[in-house]
């Protein structure tokens, strides 16, 4: 091939990099969260990485051109080798996140991460309420240690975000919610309503909030937003509303292989943390480089642009606002994962969502929720 | 709130990582989760605010390293403001 000085410009990819490295280190996790988003048969996967094989991942996909990592799980404190990683990346010079129940955290770890220099930590609550938080998360200590060691995060400096993912059982207490945030100086808070997939999906009518609830809650945190601002504090309130109660679904993913590149703990590469449900053989990194998984494999280009498509979205004038939504609730919803997105009033499917909504008028609040665990994990795993 | 002053000295929020970024072609700025790319005047201004320089250093050195841009005062400092309502810089 001739090289001349604008030889780049034809041979760059057309496709842009990835932004965003999610690495799932682990799916081992203290907590038994019932809308986790780890696959319903985690208990099946393979081995983890190793320390090594995750480094160079890391140095493939910065090199790409991702500029934000973040180690999730499971839970990623469960990896011994979470320093070395921590420092590896930002060594890369990756915006280093760590999305982490708190579980095993302390003060002597937040300062060995710091010395690593992790930019970030992001500690997820299950509720302002200290019974029900604990109910959810499956551990009666998890509420007080969550509380310590985010005050212990605020106290060493670091950037901190609360998550919080609200569904009927704690949405109602969203104003203690918002407050307890703001106590624990949170710098952004994530009142993420429950997506239903994988562990939700199990737990749907347990979970999914009425109408009126969610709109209570919306309508209290724009008036906290109001408020907070107006006392000059900075803190964020980031609400995401739930796709069923939704008219369009969202655009996946902000488009499928856009953006984000999750690796999962055994390697298993996927441009969204839901998409291993979908009957897709998506590419390991043991086996490609993480340029061939993102450019040329076949999970990864089979849902950019709209030739995949089928009606109604194949002609629908609003096609690339959200690209036909979710893939993932096409298929558990429509059975389909080439269908538009149940979610959106014009999918032949609609029906089930408005049904979902209907349900959740009628639960009674003796609803059994299946908790993510080893245990119920095999259960799925056998199928 | 008031324009920023020549005395005052402006610095990064530690909620923000400044770089460059070879992929985007850019300095950006990252925080928890997010990105934000800046064009090439507010890379070259933030690249200046270090804590220690005031103001006036920083229009300074600014003129210095882009001499045929003339005078870049009030346009440093109408930058620094909105920097400041965006959150990215502390200024005392």
């Amino acid at each position: 091939m001739s090289k001349t000085g604008f030889a780049s410009a034809d041979t760059t990819p057309s496709q842009s990099p990835p932004l965003w490295l999610l690495a799932e280190l682990t799916y081992k996790c203290p907590l038994q969260c019932p809308y986790c988003s780890n696959p319903l048969d985690f208990a099946d996967h393979g081995e983890e990485l190793t320390t090594e094989q995750w480094i160079d991942v890391f140095r493939q996909a910065r090199k790409m051109g991702a500029a934000q990592l973040g180690f999730s799980g499971g839970e990623p404190l469960v990896r011994r080798d979470l320093e070395q990683l921590i420092a590896e990346g930002r060594k890369l010079g990756y915006y280093t996140n760590l999305i982490t129940s708190g579980i095993g955290l302390n003060a002597d770890r937040i300062a060995a991460f710091r010395e690593a220099g992790l930019d970030h930590i992001q500690i997820s609550f299950q509720a302002s309420d200290e019974t029900v938080n604990n109910m959810l998360a499956g551990s009666d200590k998890a509420f007080q240690q969550k509380l310590k060691m985010a005050r212990e995060v605020k106290a060493q400096g670091y950037p901190m975000v609360l998550n919080f993912v609200t569904h009927r059982h704690n949405i109602d207490r969203i104003d203690r919610i918002i407050e307890l945030c703001v106590e624990l100086e949170a710098d952004y808070v994530e009142l993420a309503t429950c997506q239903y997939y994988g562990w939700a999906h199990e737990n749907r009518e347990a979970l999914l909030p009425t109408r009126a609830q969610l709109e209570r809650a919306e309508r209290i945190t724009n008036e906290y937003r109001d408020k907070l601002a107006a006392e000059g504090n900075p803190i964020k309130l980031i609400f995401v509303t739930p796709d069923y109660y939704e008219e369009r679904p969202k655009k996946c993913m902000n488009g499928w292989g856009e953006i984000f590149l999750t690796v999962t703990p055994d390697g298993t590469a996927l441009p969204c943390h839901s998409a291993r449900m979908l009957p897709i053989e998506f590419p390991n990194v043991k086996d490609n480089s993480v340029q061939h998984i993102w450019h040329d494999s076949f999970g990864f280009n089979h849902f950019r642009g709209d030739d995949w498509m089928q009606e109604p979205c194949r002609s629908c004038d609003e096609k690339e606002n959200d690209l036909g939504g979710c893939r993932c609730q096409a298929y558990m919803l429509a059975g389909d994962m080439n269908a538009a997105d149940p979610v959106c009033s014009k999918s032949p499917h609609h029906q089930k969502i408005l049904d979902a909504r209907a349900a959740a008028e009628q639960v009674g609040e003796d609803t059994p929720i299946t908790f993510r665990n080893e245990r119920n994990s095999r259960v799925f795993a056998r199928g | 709130m008031n324009k920023p002053v020549l005395e005052q000295t402006p610095s990064l929020n530690p909620m923000f990582r400044f770089q460059w970024e070879e992929a985007q072609n850019c300095h950006v700025l990252l925080y928890p989760e997010g990105m934000i790319k800046l064009n090439d005047s507010a890379g070259a201004i933030l690249a200046e605010v270090n804590g220690e320089q005031d103001c006036a250093a920083i229009i300074r050195s600014l003129e210095a390293r882009f001499p045929d841009a003339g005078e870049l005062g009030p346009d440093v400092l109408e930058f620094l403001e909105v920097a400041r309502e965006q959150n990215w810089i502390r200024i005392s």
